[in-house]
């Protein structure tokens, strides 16, 4: 059975349910997995709640799951830069639980590595350790956070192999292995699929058990802030 | 005359030693970076991703995939290298990181410090902050002494929703430097901004801190 699909559509086929939980990769829209969130929108599954550091901007990235009402709950770190999402949220029409990003990261880290819980002290005394377990450990307190999983997860890497094998390019990497890990099933989309045997093991990211599908496709990457110097 | 913002940042450099490594939050702290001193070796993190951060890109240099945690373009440097978010947060929450400097909206007498929700408006989110001040060794928190009303942010207790308790020990505004040792309670101020008298800074501090 092979890993690798066609096109993104194909690699999703099957997957899109109702009322799915899904993460996404990426940090604002670097390495965000653009033709797999596209696919995501045009299978029109409904109800979905996305976990992904931040909710892309008007119109691209998860902004496009957002203009479709796709989306009805987003775990997330950050939500700026997105009008639409301001708009129902505030409308009440989506509902939104933000983690601390390290806390985020670390759920995610666990529920791939089956460890349902681990205390940090991130959050306490805030809104975020409301409700929570506290517990102390050499006279410091710390909160219980909970692992998350995924039924599926969707990421972006730089190169990958039939094995689903990745390694991610510069900051594009973020959130996408620990992601890999904790979705179900996981669906890689990659600049470059490369034969097998070409990818040095010493320096691969993500190992292909943790990978089901991947599919190579063109990204566009949209800079958010481009800044730059006089050469 | 109080501090501009990249005054503000030249005197939080001061703070800076060789071999450490740093983390800048966004708006006036990532000025810090332009005044590091000369020969001195600082790792800046960006929690996005990355360990020796490089400067803006030229305009042929600009690489999508190569961002800080302000979504602006960056470059590398022959130090650099590049890691998962769980590995960047364990660096943070695990006390590798050797000092923070962010902003704030609210810092309080006893430390605490609030920057990250407004209620009624619209919240963006804490981002890493609340991983910053919980896990990293010392704290700096740089902001304007008074907001555009004229009314101190330096103040008893925090009214809006905490990012993190009795974690910021230093606060650097434009007015001047306040600091407390490890261990201890209260803030002492420790410099005037010039032209800044003491009158004038006690007028605008709300809180409780030893003048003297």
């Amino acid at each position: 059975m092979s890993k690798v699909y066609p096109t993104a559509t194909s690699a999703l086929e099957g997957l899109c349910v109702n009322g799915l939980t899904v993460m996404s990769g990426g940090f604002g829209l670097c390495g965000i997995p653009e033709n797999l969130i596209a696919a995501l929108r045009d299978s029109g599954a409904q109800n979905l709640t996305v976990i992904s550091n931040n909710a892309g901007v008007d119109g691209f990235g998860l902004g496009q799951l957002l203009e479709t009402k796709q989306i009805t709950k987003m775990v997330s770190s950050y939500v700026g830069e997105n009008k639409e999402f301001e708009r129902q949220y505030l409308g009440g029409e989506l509902e939104l639980e933000f983690n601390p990003q390290g806390t985020l990261a670390e759920r995610i880290r666990a529920g791939g590595s089956g460890i349902p819980g681990f205390y940090t002290k991130t959050g306490v005394g805030t809104l975020i350790g409301e409700g929570k377990e506290h517990k102390e450990f050499n006279g410091e307190t710390y909160i219980l956070e909970t692992g998350l999983k995924a039924d599926l997860a969707i990421i972006k890497a730089w190169k990958g192999d039939a094995e689903g094998n990745l390694i991610y390019k510069a900051t594009a990497r973020n959130f996408s292995p620990m992601m890999a890990m904790a979705g179900k099933i996981t669906v890689a989309e990659v600049d470059e699929i490369v034969p097998v045997g070409s990818l040095d093991p010493n320096f691969i990211h993500t190992t292909g058990i943790f990978v089901q599908r991947i599919v190579e496709a063109k990204c566009e990457k949209r800079i958010e802030q481009r800044t730059v110097r006089e050469a | 005359m109080a501090w501009t913002r990249d005054e503000m940042a030249a005197r939080a450099a001061q703070e800076l030693e060789d071999g450490f490594y740093v983390n800048l939050g966004i708006g006036i702290p990532t000025l810090v970076a332009n005044h590091i001193p000369g020969g001195m070796n600082v790792t800046l993190q960006s929690e996005n991703g990355m360990l020796g951060m490089g400067p803006f890109p030229t305009e042929d240099e600009v690489d999508p995939d190569l961002i800080n945690a302000g979504k602006q373009t960056i470059t590398t440097l022959p130090k650099s290298s590049f890691f998962d978010s769980a590995t960047s947060f364990a660096m943070i929450r695990g006390g590798h990181i050797d000092l923070s400097i962010l902003g704030a909206m609210e810092v309080s007498e006893n430390g605490d410090i609030a920057n990250w929700m407004i209620p009624g408006k619209m919240v963006k989110g804490m981002g890493g902050a609340m991983d910053l001040v919980a896990g990293v060794k010392r704290c700096i928190a740089l902001f304007d002494h008074t907001n555009k009303r004229g009314k101190s942010k330096f103040i008893k207790a925090c009214t809006l929703p905490l990012t993190g308790q009795n974690c910021i020990h230093m606060v650097v505004t434009d007015l001047g430097v306040f600091d407390r040792a490890p261990g201890q309670q209260r803030f002492r101020l420790r410099e005037l901004a010039p032209n800044v008298t003491l009158d004038e800074i006690q007028a605008k501090t709300e809180a409780d801190v030893i003048w003297t």
